[in-house]
């Protein structure tokens, strides 16, 4: 345990941490757990998630409690139109995510 | 001890609140005063044979993989996958009075032709009833007016006939208000009955039940049975702690209760009569008869059947033990298995007078039971093969038995005539899910956990 942790402690010293691209593949995950039967492949980034994929607001509600669980990002109410789609979404999240390391 | 979230009640509700707290690292306990699990829609072993209370079928069935619905957006919320659920459809179902029948499948199409059959001239009225229905929005917890469901039936439709048969199963599955009911209680099981329709696991309500709690404990959820809960205490207007039967007390952030309106405010305040919400009191009888062989092989092969034999449909506590003009015939067989269950099963269910069941003396009680389980299964040999000749062994629950393993008050089943679909009660941080929160059925049970957990509990 000390030692995965200290691994983490190193990587984000040296400067390991979540990029545009990172964050995408992030929220795609995401996006699969909450909606496993959609298929995910084809997804365009400049078009809102609501007019892709069956989206409603306990999804969204999702969305802003996976990033809690699992990034520690915290999304106040009003921020919530800054995930409409997947561009926005990795656009608001970078400066907000550039401390998170990267897992693994 | 203390946890975020104290819930009370480990049936359908109370499970998904716990495993949507519980995956969002909430700390949560259920407390459970029943040996085991479910609570309306539970399960049990007699004489080395598995029953069912409750769950005749799983209303809003959808195919596995579909994106949209009820069903498909609790399973996204719990995390959990079609094949958790298991759900095979049904065959068909029907609607039987005095020489009218309508049958139905999971396909819409099939009840609009049958009521174009049968009602040719109510036909558009119909069709019309239907677009309203899609247009309602009964999920809106907010906006929620009560308007009567006969009232807006009346404006599309001029038959009684046709309105009691739409009626029938709808307030035989889910209405705790006798009579009517609210519209938008009975948009919710329109759309779930009629358009989404029924689908049963092959092992019964015990898959759906054991997958839940596995799920929520894997989460680090904590599950206490035989731990009733006698007190709830509030502190300035807020509920604090739960003190439990054994005098144990347990502190919480929040409390989530699943044991009704009524039954939750008396824990509120045991001792000081005060204005308690109603409980409701229309409740069931059933027989249940466990056969040597399938229904289908004595030529019966409806999943479902409504009855009614008399002039007009009457949902309402009846003044007799039973009431035996109409009624509900469930055949778990006959859902589109691939292999037969077990053993063959009939299952009658009755409206039923609480209060005569609840009062009768212990000796007698066992014995008016055997009688109303004859009188019953006669009056719905009307509508079934006389499958008497086959019966192997006999059970029969009645509103007792429901007040004695889920503590709702007059065994009533589908809670109380008022519902407090927001969830919120007068004691801040105690909130309601289950019943009386307002969302009916097996799945309906579910999102309504999900539903008041996400809206208070999870920030």
């Amino acid at each position: 345990m000390k030692q995965v942790f200290r691994a983490v402690e190193t990587m984000s010293a040296r400067g390991f941490l979540m990029t545009g691209v990172e964050i995408r593949q992030a929220v795609l995950e995401i996006l699969e757990r909450i909606a496993p039967d959609e298929d995910l492949s084809g997804l365009d980034d400049a078009v809102a998630f609501r007019e892709q994929m069956e989206l409603d607001s306990m999804d969204f509600l999702d969305i802003v409690m996976e990033l809690r669980k699992g990034y520690r990002v915290q999304i106040p109410e009003e921020d919530y139109h800054n995930l409409n789609t997947m561009q926005s979404t990795v656009e608001y999240l970078t400066p907000k995510m550039k401390d998170v390391p990267v897992a693994g | 001890m203390h946890y975020d979230t104290v819930i009370i009640g480990a049936g359908m509700s109370g499970l998904s609140a716990g495993v949507r707290l519980a995956y969002y690292e909430k700390n949560v306990c259920i407390l459970e005063r029943h040996t085991t699990i479910g609570g309306l829609n539970s399960f049990y072993r007699l004489r080395k044979r598995n029953y069912d209370v409750g769950l005749h079928a799983v209303t809003n069935y959808a195919e596995p993989g579909s994106k949209a619905g009820p069903l498909s957006k609790l399973l996204r919320q719990l995390r959990m996958k079609w094949e958790d659920f298991d759900l095979r459809p049904q065959l068909h179902s029907s609607i039987a009075f005095p020489d009218c029948t309508l049958r139905f499948t999971n396909d819409f199409a099939l009840l609009v032709e049958q009521v174009a059959m049968a009602f040719p001239k109510q036909i558009d009225g119909f069709r019309r009833l239907v677009r309203t229905i899609a247009e309602h929005d009964a999920l809106n917890l907010d906006k929620r007016q009560s308007t009567s469901a006969r009232q807006v039936l009346s404006e599309h439709i001029s038959d009684p006939l046709l309105i009691d048969m739409l009626f029938c199963p709808l307030m035989f599955y889910g209405s705790a208000t006798p009579r009517d009911m609210d519209f938008s209680q009975f948009v919710i099981m329109f759309k779930s009955i009629f358009h989404e329709g029924f689908g049963r696991p092959f092992d019964g309500i015990r898959l759906i039940l054991k997958k839940l709690v596995r799920h929520f404990k894997a989460l680090g959820g904590h599950l206490k049975l035989r731990t009733g809960v006698s007190e709830i205490v509030q502190r300035n207007g807020k509920a604090k702690a739960v003190v439990l039967d054994d005098g144990t007390e347990i502190t919480a952030d929040n409390v989530l209760s699943s044991a009704g309106a009524a039954e939750t405010m008396r824990m509120v305040d045991p001792s000081r009569p005060m204005v308690r919400p109603k409980a409701g009191d229309i409740s069931f009888v059933e027989s249940i008869s466990v056969l040597d062989c399938e229904p289908a092989s004595l030529g019966h092969h409806d999943t479902i059947v409504f009855y009614n034999d008399a002039d007009s449909f009457h949902y309402e506590r009846p003044n007799e033990p039973v009431d035996l003009r109409s009624g509900i015939i469930c055949s778990p067989n006959n859902f589109d298995y691939s292999r037969p269950l077990e053993d063959g099963r009939m299952r009658i269910t009755a409206l039923a007078e609480p209060d005569y069941w609840i009062d009768l003396p212990e000796e007698e009680y066992q014995h008016r039971k055997m009688e109303w389980n004859d009188r019953i299964i006669k009056s719905a040999l009307k509508h079934i093969p006389d499958f008497r000749s086959h019966v192997i062994d006999t059970d029969v629950f009645s509103p007792r038995t429901i007040r004695r393993f889920t503590g709702h008050l007059n065994g009533c089943v589908y809670g109380a005539p008022e519902k407090f679909v927001n969830g919120q009660t007068p004691v801040g941080n105690l909130y309601l899910c289950g019943t009386d929160q307002g969302f009916l059925g097996i799945v309906g049970a579910m999102l309504s956990g999900i539903t008041i957990a996400n809206r208070y509990l999870l920030k």
